[in-house]
């Protein structure tokens, strides 16, 4: 299988803090690839490598092949990475259509002349996204009930779905989701494992998230990476990845307080 | 009464207007603007012709401090810009009205985008005290560029004209003003059905995930400043065309602090709120005096005492709605609609 992410040897540290230290594993195509480590392990900060926010001192993220070095945000959302957040990031003075609609944003053209106007190609555009929003995204995501509702209303759960929705929109290739289900009662959490499952197979996009529930996690991802201060201490299939020493005792806990100290660096503080 | 709203195409869902019932009472409300001169006597046609330009300026100031997010205190300096390419294109030119406003609202667009520079950097009260320093420094080319703003004696202006029509009268003015107001709130309420209008929004909420959706946010903050100018522009244009005189004093800061409190007042992100603004904050002022007049005949002192209270009440009335209606006129007017959607058969 072809790796459509590889991140390679990446550092990041905030002055004396070390967020990320030669952090290197891959992502295989049309895969769910998870990323688990305690808290405060890095894995927000690996998220925020990956979609441009922030720049490591070291080390490269290839997609495709290519190196995202120096490419913004935005320019990243249109090559097909898209991502949720651990604290929801949705508008919350629009309604739940305008929200994932913005997630189009990027494959629409329109410009102010034409939006002014509200005519034309404009019109048309407009209606096209409608149109892709509403038959593969609001209904796949079974949430049109709530379309026309503003997003402040909603439920915790429902909020994560609709940033599902929006980042759907984006046509990814890659999803990066952050925390897909903390939070949620387990309804809720299996409701969003099934969408996961689905946008893989039937979309064919990699997945890649980073979550606590281990439950889940083993359950549906193919590929797992484990982050502990910073770096990548196992790497493989969820099986492989259970019955590993180091991070049953790094991640699970270990009744050994001695070994684990002796493992760590005691001057590493991570954000 | 309406009972559903039941739609067949997404056509007709994105549609402005959500029910026929809609149409008709805007089709009402059309009539009555254009009915409108012809009944009211001159002191209700300048007012009419006053709230018609806050009603653009305003709607322009709500595109740019309550759809962008970004406060601007340089409104009256943008109109000044307009005022003043209308007056000195009305002197050097023979130009008709309509080319004259497009170009105010183009000039003052120019000048919004480079005083909007600085917001991809400062946000809040730091881009509010930066676009106040852009406004004097407006002020201060409009009183001292003499040969071409005529320094602090202003410009006179030729009345507007297109194809020999001239428009001099309040009641002439009215059919350039009140038109070019609903054509305009219409442009506005266009820009936020679609992707643009989205993407400013998206920065108001929240302008890091924004930047993740690949909106690029210097690139739609610098529109948001041109089109919000480009409003100011032509309500300035307009303005210079109703008094036929433009001064550096005819755009002073405390305007720029009337749009804004006329937005914060109708409802920040609201284009509804923007027009009863505008409407609350330009009339108000007008219905004291009345109060006053009124009050003459029963306490002869009513004008000493009354002058110096109508700020008060003013700033009274503005500081009320801020506290009991933080959302603005709007939201009292979606009160009344709520009320009415099923009346009679609810209590």
């Amino acid at each position: 299988m072809s790796s459509i992410l590889e991140i390679s040897n990446l550092s990041l540290s905030f002055g004396g803090v070390k967020a990320l230290q030669g952090v290197s594993f891959r992502v295989p195509e049309n895969t769910v690839t998870t990323v688990i480590g305690p808290n405060g392990a890095g894995k927000t900060s690996l998220f925020n490598c990956i979609s441009g926010f922030y720049k490591p001192q070291q080390g490269t993220i290839s997609y495709q092949g290519k190196a995202l070095t120096g490419v913004k945000p935005p320019v990243r959302a249109s090559m097909g990475l898209a991502r949720t957040f651990q604290n929801i990031a949705l508008f919350r003075g629009m309604t739940v259509l305008d929200n994932i609609k913005l997630g189009a944003h990027v494959h629409m053209k329109s410009g102010l002349l034409g939006s002014l106007a509200y005519f034309g190609a404009a019109r048309r555009e407009e209606m096209a996204v409608r149109e892709e929003v509403e038959r593969h995204i609001i209904d796949f995501l079974e949430i049109d009930h709530i379309r026309r509702q503003p997003v402040a209303n909603l439920s915790y759960g429902l909020q994560k779905r609709v940033e599902l929705a929006r980042a759907l929109a984006m046509r990814p290739k890659v999803l990066l989701l952050d925390e897909p289900v903390a939070g949620m009662n387990r309804e809720e959490k299996e409701d969003m494992a099934r969408f996961i499952l689905d946008i893989r197979e039937e979309w064919g996009v990699t997945v890649l998230m980073v979550e606590h529930d281990m439950g889940m996690v083993m359950d549906i991802s193919d590929h797992i990476a484990v982050l502990n201060f910073g770096q990548v201490i196992a790497e493989g299939l969820p099986a492989d990845v259970q019955n590993n020493q180091q991070v049953i005792e790094a991640y699970l806990g270990t009744s050994d307080m001695d070994s684990l100290r002796k493992k760590l660096n005691p001057e590493r503080e991570v954000a | 009464m309406r009972i559903g709203d039941a739609k067949q195409s997404y056509e007709a869902d994105e549609s402005i207007w959500k029910s026929s019932t809609q149409k008709v009472w805007f089709a009402v409300l059309l009539l009555v603007l254009a009915v409108f001169p012809f009944m009211a006597d001159a002191y209700l046609l300048y007012l009419g012709c006053m709230v018609g330009i806050a009603v653009i300026s305003t709607t322009g100031l709500n595109i740019l401090t309550g759809f962008t997010g970004l406060i601007s205190l340089g409104q009256a300096g943008f109109m000044g810009v307009g005022g003043y390419t209308v007056a000195w294109l009305s002197a050097n030119s023979a130009l008709p009205f309509p080319v004259t406003l497009l170009l105010a609202g183009l000039l003052a667009a120019a000048v919004g985008i480079l005083v909007g520079l600085p917001s991809l950097r400062v946000k809040g009260l730091y881009l509010a005290i930066a676009t106040l320093a852009a406004s004097v420094f407006l002020h201060f080319i409009f009183a001292e560029w003499e040969s071409v703003t005529g320094g602090m004696g202003g410009l006179s202006l030729e009345p507007a004209h297109l194809f020999g029509l001239s428009f001099q009268s309040d009641f002439e003015m009215y059919f350039i003003i009140v038109p070019l107001a609903v054509l305009m709130v219409f442009g506005a309420t266009n820009i936020f059905r679609t992707r643009t209008g989205r993407a400013f929004i998206a920065i108001r909420d929240r302008d890091i995930s924004a930047e993740i959706l690949g909106i690029n946010l210097l690139r739609y903050k610098l529109m948001s400043f041109a089109l919000s100018s480009f409003y100011a522009g032509v309500a300035g244009g307009l303005f210079a065309y109703f008094y036929r005189v433009v001064t550096p004093e005819s755009f002073p800061l405390s305007m720029s602090i009337f749009y804004l409190a006329a937005v914060i007042v109708g409802g920040m992100g609201n284009l509804l709120g923007g027009i009863l603004g505008a409407a609350f904050m330009t009339l108000i002022p007008e219905a004291l005096k009345l109060l006053t007049a009124a009050l003459t005949p029963f306490y002869p002192n009513a004008p000493i005492f009354m002058s110096p209270m109508l700020e008060i009440i003013f700033g009274v009335l503005i500081v009320g709605f801020l506290i009991f209606e933080p959302h603005g006129l709007a939201e009292i007017w979606h009160r009344i609609r709520r009320f009415f959607s099923l009346w009679p058969f609810k209590n």
